[in-house]
């Protein structure tokens, strides 16, 4: 086996409790940044759900000509940010308020004259449903000639942009929080093995290895440790995610891309914190 | 191969580790630094494998002048050194033939060719029959021997050796001096800091002896003298 492979290897072998404890340090932070992603990403969901219910509504003035309303249809389905156009008439308004306003079910019965507009229920494609699309889309809208109103749940837009905006900053904030922390730990750890080690490291300096040579072993080691971290951390997640998935809510959990990201992650942490410990033990030797 | 001019070292906290040292030593030579503890026989030793930067003066060392010695210069220097110390310096969870393989394979040396060299240097000191020992199981003088093999394996033109005879009785000095003569014999120059006097006069090899940092005599230039000085 290669020397650099054997030697990062015996570590754990030699410092069974100490290499324990860093791949621990690390499954632990990456698993409150995974919950914390987790949590993110079920967001991420819930918004997805809330945002495909966004629609622009355009009534529609009384008497307008179904033909036109059919070529309006077709047009509006043409623009680029357009999912889908529904047209709704006055009769199929009057029923769907029938079936939901329940309480309202009398009232509705004695009307003598229908006085729901017919409509036009517009919905964005998923990547179109914020604020300034939402606007853009309305004021086509209203450049129809037989359109009389449009209206759309603006402040509930703004807001739901807002909360992706929040959602998004405390991921970051938070995730290089920990990152940071668990380069620290994984630092502080090598840094011990590093000392543990001085003896052997002074001889591999006296009888002439390369300062590269000396620090690969320890560079090798600290990316283990942090893949074996991330690993450690995907399972605390799903078995925290299966917990909840059982006895709280339904969710959802990583994506491979995603799991594969917070391995990767670790590892580079590994490879970061092991290489700022070994590089200024190197130089001050 | 070895030449200092007119070397000064200072010591980080102020005052003179070395004062105005000048000397040369030629391939295959045999020299003894003497003097007591403190005059600067390690020091010397250090400026040669590049252990501490020289203050001023030059240092020349087997091609390599120590003022222009980028680090990554360092490592292919020590690979002409052989460096042995008083406290032997070898590693407890590693056996005999182990220590010695450990400085070949970390200046990567062919695995292959890695056995029959440890093998060929063990043989040269006289602790074949103990290769698989570790240093705890080994007298002072084989763990000596162990260490001696371990700079000896790469091959060196020098060996540099720092009170190599500093924790050994009379029976095992005598010995590893006596292997530090073979290894000169066959070519190898040796430099040997020791402040054991009774050694110095057993052999007639060069003599530099340093006192607070100043060389005082070297009996390659100076007359012989008559009685060793205390």
């Amino acid at each position: 086996m290669n020397l650099t492979v054997r030697e990062s290897l015996i570590a754990f072998r030699r410092a069974p409790l100490l290499s324990a404890l860093s791949v621990t340090t690390i499954a632990f932070s990456l698993f409150v940044v995974g919950l914390f992603g987790l949590v993110a990403v079920n967001l991420q969901h819930a918004l997805q759900d809330v945002a495909e219910r966004v629609e622009i509504v355009a009534y529609l003035l009384p008497g307008t000509p179904i033909e036109s309303i059919t070529l309006a249809e077709k047009d509006i389905e043409a623009f680029p940010e357009v999912q889908s156009a529904a047209y709704v008439s006055e009769d199929s308004a009057l029923a769907r308020a029938h079936a939901e306003l329940v309480e309202f079910r009398d009232v509705l019965q004695e009307l003598e004259r229908n006085p729901l507009p017919a409509s036009i229920e517009v919905k964005l494609k998923p990547r179109f449903r914020d604020v300034d699309h939402v606007n853009e889309v309305a004021d086509r809208l209203r450049g129809f000639g037989f359109v009389d109103d449009v209206r759309f749940g603006r402040d509930w837009v703004e807001k739901l942009d807002r909360l992706r905006g929040i959602a998004a900053a405390v991921g970051l904030v938070v995730g290089a929080a920990f990152a940071v922390v668990a380069i620290i730990i994984i630092g502080t750890t090598i840094r011990m093995a590093v000392l543990q080690r001085s003896r052997e490291i002074a001889i591999m300096r006296l009888v002439g290895a390369t300062n590269g040579f000396i620090r690969r072993p320890f560079l090798l080691q600290g990316a283990i440790k942090g893949m074996l971290g991330g690993l450690v951390a995907i399972g605390l997640s799903y078995g925290a995610y299966t917990l909840i998935n059982r006895w709280l809510i339904q969710a959802a959990f990583f994506s491979k891309e995603q799991a594969v990201a917070i391995v990767g992650f670790g590892t580079l942490i590994g490879l970061f914190g092991s290489a700022a410990s070994v590089g200024r033990h190197l130089r001050r030797v | 191969m070895i030449k200092f001019t007119n070397v000064f070292k200072a010591f980080p906290k102020g005052g003179l580790a070395l004062k105005d040292v000048s000397f040369h030593i030629a391939k295959g030579e045999f020299v003894f630094l003497t003097g007591h503890s403190g005059a600067g026989k390690s020091t010397v030793l250090k400026l040669i494998y590049a252990e501490e930067p020289v203050t001023s003066g030059e240092v020349r060392v087997s091609g390599f002048n120590a003022a222009e010695l980028r680090p990554r210069d360092v490592p292919m220097l020590r690979r002409r050194l052989g460096i042995v110390f008083q406290d032997f310096r070898l590693l407890e969870d590693r056996t005999a033939d182990e220590n010695v393989a450990f400085a070949l394979e970390v200046t990567g040396a062919r695995r292959s060719s890695i056995p029959a060299r440890v093998m060929r240097v063990l043989t040269q000191v006289g602790l074949a029959a103990k290769a698989q020992a570790y240093p705890r199981e080994l007298s002072g003088g084989e763990q000596q021997r162990v260490a001696i093999a371990r700079a000896l394996v790469n091959e060196p033109t020098v060996l540099l050796a720092d009170e190599p005879t500093g924790n050994l009785d009379e029976r095992a000095t005598r010995g590893v001096f006596q292997l530090l003569r073979d290894i000169n014999a066959s070519g190898t120059a040796v430099v040997m800091a020791t402040h054991d006097l009774d050694l110095v006069r057993q052999a007639p090899y060069r003599v530099i002896e340093l006192q607070e940092g100043a060389l005082v005599y070297d009996s390659a230039v100076d007359e012989p003298r008559e009685a060793a000085s205390p």
